[in-house]
């Protein structure tokens, strides 16, 4: 039977009150296991990146649960949450949001720097992975020397560095081209999904689902469909 | 901490042109800031060289007199009233003076002449040449040997001058701690020879120095001598009295707190505005990083090491180029009234904290104010 990495029970999440009341979230249950890839798609305002927020401790639902490893985060206060996040959580943001004035391994260190590990320790580790995401011999160079798609690569190496569960990737392939797009989910799919870990990607792009292990579709808050495999 | 305020640095230093901008900023606000209450010191401190140099303990002085180169004569009887009071170990005249003074060249030039007790010389300079008894001497001064020296043609001993019709003579050249304000060469003689080569009105007496028997005999002393209707302060008192004259009566004070408060606009505008923009450069990353789960102190922690680190490398840029400027003119200007002092150090200081702090809140503010899931959201 497989391992739920995240649990979510009757989310529900709305922004604003009164006439302007918006339902982001309506009743959203769902469950994402470890060694799986699980997408979650819809259009436009559909709530994936509200979901994605929720599920990750990063926003607070007016209703309902999110267990991660059986941990109940929303129970935890903000300085618990927050390093619960850094331990257990990788994130890659659609923007990278790679700090220009880092080096390409300094930006991959953060959290083992955030962690309070040693300087260069962090540092040693952040090229290994640099090295693992394709990025050897890079590590010396600022992000704007990288393209977008060495970027995202880098953007995975700091999700990966301090070995979190759960990788989480908000529209990772937005700012890429076609085949780029491909490559990292492929890279993703093949060298960081595991038995041991569970990612959930946010996007709207079709071109990458054929690495999904299941695809939950959002429309206007709702999971419609669940998909087990779109290959 | 040490690896997340490395970061902090690292992010702050990376970023030449706003870092270059930010030091700018400070330094030069605190260099505005230094520069003009160091003149301001300097200028006080000369403005009181005559009772830094003589070092009596107490001065009795009409209760008008608010410098000392505006002495208002007192009777000669104050003098014998003051050596019989309680707590009075022993009492000396002082005369303190302009003139002007004909020198060998027929060139006239203005003068300060301070004349001393006579009997003791208390009060006398140190001699770098000559002899002190020399003073005694037919037409016998002393020129001290300041910045303004070289207005006497650089005397030396045996020297003549013409003083109000008098022959003069230099029999010793003096050393002194501090030069005076208003860049008079002076000259030290006797009491007496003082107050009859000079003219003078009907009261000679400018001050009585007093030496009190102990510390504890000062309020009594002053009480006897305010009951005689003059004022007796003491040595640090006649120096404040004559910086509160320079800085509430001459405009001088009120120029030094408008430049001073200019200063801290300019470095507060100049800093606040680059900080502030270097903090909204980096929002959206400050915002993941409180994604990827930093703590919110940690990120407080950050934008305050950025600021204290900026503030006080601009600080010590600025008293360095300050000190720096001060010595260079001081070494073609010897008397140059500049003077830092802990007191304009600690004022700067003070006002770099302040702007530290004012750059930090907006910081600390807007970082504070991200939410994470604006960063999802784009």
């Amino acid at each position: 039977m497989p391992k739920a990495a995240i649990e979510a029970n009757g989310l529900n999440k709305w922004f604003g009150e009164g006439e302007a009341k918006t339902m982001a979230l309506r009743d959203v249950s769902l469950q994402a296991n470890f060694g799986e890839m699980v997408y979650i798609v819809g259009p436009s305002g559909s709530g994936k990146t509200t979901l994605l927020s929720v599920l990750s401790g990063i926003l607070k639902p007016n209703s309902g649960s999110v267990s991660v490893e059986g941990v109940d985060i929303w129970s935890l206060g903000a300085d618990d949450l927050a390093d619960f996040r850094l331990n257990k959580i990788g994130f890659v943001f659609q923007d990278y949001h790679l700090f220009p004035r880092l080096n390409t391994a300094e930006n991959a260190a953060i959290p083992l720097i955030l962690k309070r590990h040693d300087w260069d320790e962090s540092i040693r580790e952040a090229a290994k992975y640099l090295e693992i995401v394709g990025l050897k011999g890079r590590a010396d160079l600022p992000p704007v020397k990288l393209s977008g798609g060495e970027q995202q690569r880098v953007a995975i190496a700091r999700a990966m560095v301090g070995q979190p569960d759960i990788l989480i990737m908000d529209e990772p392939t937005a700012s890429l081209d076609g085949d780029t797009g491909q490559a990292i989910l492929k890279f993703v799919h093949d060298n960081i999904l595991n038995a041991n870990r569970c990612i959930v990607v946010v996007t709207h792009d079709s071109r990458i689902y054929e690495y999904a292990s299941r695809i939950l579709t959002l429309e206007d808050g709702r999971i419609t469909r669940t998909k087990a495999s779109a290959a | 901490m040490k690896g997340i305020l490395r970061l902090a640095y690292k992010l702050l230093v990376n970023d030449k042109a706003k870092f270059t901008a930010l030091l700018v900023g400070i330094t030069f606000a605190v260099f505005l800031m230094m520069f003009v209450t160091s003149m301001f010191i300097g200028v006080l401190n000369h403005a009181s060289a005559t009772v830094i140099n003589i070092g009596a303990s107490m001065w009795v002085m009409d209760p008008a007199v608010q410098t000392i180169t505006n002495s208002i004569g007192m009777p000669d009887y104050v003098l014998d009233a003051v050596r019989s009071m309680q707590g009075v170990k022993y009492a000396v005249p002082l005369y303190s003076g302009g003139a002007l003074v004909k020198l060998a060249d027929g060139t006239y030039q203005s003068v300060t002449v301070i004349g001393l007790d006579d009997t003791t010389l208390f009060g006398r300079p140190q001699l770098i040449k000559g002899k002190i008894e020399d003073i005694y001497a037919e037409n016998g001064f002393i020129a001290v040997n300041d910045s303004e020296f070289s207005k006497l043609e650089n005397p030396d001993l045996g020297a003549e001058f013409e003083l109000n019709d008098h022959r003069g003579v230099i029999v010793g050249i003096a050393t002194v701690t501090t030069a005076g304000l208003y860049g008079l060469p002076t000259l030290y003689t006797t009491y007496e020879r003082a107050i009859q080569y000079i003219p003078n009105p009907r009261y000679t007496l400018s001050n009585v120095l007093v030496e009190p028997k102990s510390p504890q005999d000062i309020p009594r002393i002053k009480q006897q001598v305010a009951a005689l209707g003059y004022l007796a302060v003491t040595k640090d008192e006649f120096i404040t009295r004559t910086a509160k004259f320079y800085v509430y009566q001459t405009g001088g004070g009120t120029n030094i707190l408008i430049m001073t408060v200019i200063s801290f606009i300019v470095g507060l505008s100049i800093s606040g505005q680059t900080f502030y923009t270097f903090i909204l450069e980096n929002l959206e990353r400050f915002g993941a990083l409180k994604a990827i789960g930093t703590r919110s102190r940690d990120l407080v922690g950050m934008i305050l090491f950025q600021a204290t680190f900026t503030s006080l490398t601009g600080y010590g840029l600025g008293v360095g180029l300050c000190t720096m400027l001060i010595s260079l003119a001081k070494l073609r200007l010897a008397s140059y009234a500049a003077m830092v002092s802990y007191a304009n150090l600690l004022l700067a200081f003070g006002m770099v904290v302040i702007i530290t702090g004012v750059s930090s809140y907006v910081g600390v503010r807007r970082v504070l104010q991200i939410e994470p899931f604006d960063i999802f959201r784009g």
